[in-house]
């Protein structure tokens, strides 16, 4: 089987608008639909840190964790969404970091502001996303999405939604 | 002058034997009374030894709002030291964790230095001090260090100089951290996987309170653990659960559960759930862990320790640990309304790796700020904090299973659903605010 053809600049990067978009309109099953079975969505909890599984992370989630969490906000006893929240990122130019043909692995970079809100509080969280992403037959899916948290080693107050 | 700074009796009449004033959870004087005679009488747990492994290696925290160091000496002692330059009042160390240059510790201002056991080793120009009576004054003094025990490397300290002793304060409830340290094949933990930093926007009773909390599980984490379980049993798979879903489904067993797997209560506001077992006993057994443990112990030794799988553990005020995962959460208490909670993880030293990543993985399903455990939990503080602005009724009941025979004392073995250990911490509470005022 063939490799699949190389996707554009502009594809890989309308792909991390629209992912982020998704999340922001709260399209939570669209946006569960971009990971590949075997994705992570990782958030790690210290600067540089090498792995998710002997060190704790903010988030460490496989498919089933998303969708456990999908699932909770949908669910009339999540009382931490009484009232719910909402969210809204606002990225940088996402930039293509590495695009590795022959390995179906494109990395891309993005810079974000992220803000959640929830009645009269508000979180702005500052960070930057890496996307590993790879070209299955109809676009692109994520395998892993690190977002790296500017103050990931602070006290941090709930954060309910997804970066 | 507020209403309780110089009224111990006010102070013990916000707690009966069924049910706390709520000004416990609201009133800014009280909690400005626990930081300085609650949060100074009794043993604050500070750091583990393993955080700190050379001398001249410190990590700094707080007791209240009272800066400390954690530092291991040249002699290998852990002392914990007021984190207070003896001149003016500089913080000497700024950071978390690191290692003393030089073997001393330096102020920033103006390069007063002090040996690693506190004590004053030069101030620039000294010939300026002579005949000042700097000599007799308190400066001179340096660093003196607070009353501190490390048990089995948890580190204590009480700020207050006249107070219980340790084993006092304590009693069998160490029996826990025994348990912990135990479960280690080489009989010693290591901090290791990071430490988690949740701002809890309520009491930090509210926190210690619910450790103990067997009825509220099945409501408060229903749309997160109960989810969990609905989504893995409408798996078609037959496979095993993975770690995820053992760890979240016994968080929505039913009461029966909860009342049976016990809770034995202590003096001095400890206790600890899961006595006959807990959520945590039903775990897979990870490689070659059981057999490491029975060649350290021998079967019999290794049956027991495994067998003990307590639930949480309260050391009042502030830490509480889950020996069966190796994890604790420690709370720190920054305003009447505002409490950081801080989740350690340890390495069992001499176990597989994979048991670091159990606790990694526990800890941040329900100890992160980002947990759907969590969340839910937090909610419940904060409704609890806005909703005792109600008038309505000034009284938290917490008579559930309530005895006058706990008057006496509230030592004892009890179903876990039962309210006595809030009990236990409350009248720990009233003690410790009021300790050597007389009245009582």
């Amino acid at each position: 089987m063939s490799a699949s053809p190389r996707p554009s600049d502009a594809a890989l990067t309308d792909f991390v608008y629209r992912e982020a978009r998704l999340i922001d309109e709260k399209r939570l099953d669209e946006w569960y639909e971009l990971f590949t079975e075997d994705a992570r969505y990782w958030m790690p909890l210290t600067r540089g840190q090498p792995e998710g599984e002997t060190h704790t992370s903010l988030f460490y989630e496989d498919k089933l964790l998303l969708r456990v969490r999908i699932e909770r906000l949908r669910s009339p006893n999540a009382f931490s969404q009484q009232s719910p929240s909402f969210c809204q990122h606002v990225l940088q130019q996402p930039a293509v970091e590495e695009a590795d043909v022959a390995a179906n692995r494109y990395v891309v970079r993005t810079p974000f502001m992220y803000a959640e809100s929830q009645l009269d509080r508000q979180l702005i969280l500052a960070g930057v996303s890496w996307h590993h992403l790879v070209c299955v037959h109809d676009g692109l899916r994520i395998r892993l999405k690190k977002i790296e948290l500017l103050n990931c080693d602070a006290a941090l107050p709930s954060i309910q939604l997804f970066l | 002058m507020g209403r309780y700074r110089d009224n111990p009796q006010a102070i013990r009449a916000l707690v009966r034997p069924g049910s706390v004033h709520r000004d416990l959870y609201l009133d800014p004087e009280l909690f400005e009374l626990e930081l300085e005679r609650l949060w100074r009488n009794t043993w604050v747990y500070i750091g583990h030894d393993s955080q700190v492994p050379n001398a001249g290696d410190y990590y700094t925290t707080q007791i209240g709002r009272e800066p400390v160091i954690m530092l291991r000496g040249a002699d290998g002692l852990v002392r914990v030291l007021p984190n207070r330059c003896a001149h003016k009042g500089s913080k000497l160390i700024s950071s978390v964790h690191g290692r003393c240059a030089g073997g001393a510790l330096r102020c920033p201002y103006h390069g007063w230095t002090y040996r690693l056991d506190g004590t004053l080793r030069t101030v620039p120009l000294k010939s300026g001090y002579e005949g000042t009576g700097f000599e007799t004054s308190e400066a001179s003094r340096g660093l003196p260090p607070l009353a501190c025990e490390s048990y089995r490397g948890f580190v204590f300290a009480r700020a207050a100089t006249e107070g219980p002793g340790f084993e006092e304060y304590f009693g069998d409830s160490l029996s826990s951290i025994d348990n912990m340290v135990e479960r280690s094949p080489a009989g010693r933990l290591e901090v290791a996987g990071g430490v988690l930093r949740y701002l809890h926007d309520c009491n930090w009773k509210m926190f210690v309170e619910n450790l103990n909390d067997a009825m509220h599980p099945m409501v408060a984490h229903e749309s997160s653990a109960g989810t969990a379980k609905r989504l893995w049993s409408q798996n078609a798979t037959s496979a095993p659960p993975p770690m995820v879903i053992e760890q979240f489904v016994p968080f929505v067993n039913d009461y029966d559960f909860f009342e049976k797997m016990g809770v034995k209560v202590y003096e001095n506001g400890h206790s600890y759930t899961g006595v006959n077992f807990s959520i945590h006993s039903k775990y897979s057994s990870v490689g070659e862990y059981e057999r490491l443990m029975t060649e350290a112990y021998g079967e019999e030794q290794a049956q027991r320790i495994l067998g003990e799988a307590r639930h949480n553990t309260v050391y009042y005020p502030s830490l509480t640990i889950k020996g069966a995962i190796q994890s604790i959460r420690v709370a720190r208490p920054l305003a009447v309304d505002k409490t950081l909670i801080e989740s350690w993880t340890f390495r069992l030293v001499g176990a597989p790796e994979e048991l670091l990543s159990r606790t990694t993985t526990y800890t941040r399903l329900i100890n992160s700020p980002t947990s759907v455990v969590g969340h839910d939990d937090l909610h419940c503080y904060r409704s609890i904090q806005e909703g005792l602005a109600s008038a309505s009724n000034d009284w938290v009941s917490l008579y559930r299973n309530y005895s006058p025979v706990e008057e006496a004392g509230v030592a004892g073995t009890y179903g876990a659903t039962n309210e006595v250990p809030m009990r236990g911490q409350y009248r720990a509470w009233a003690h410790y605010m009021t300790l050597g005022m007389g009245g009582g």
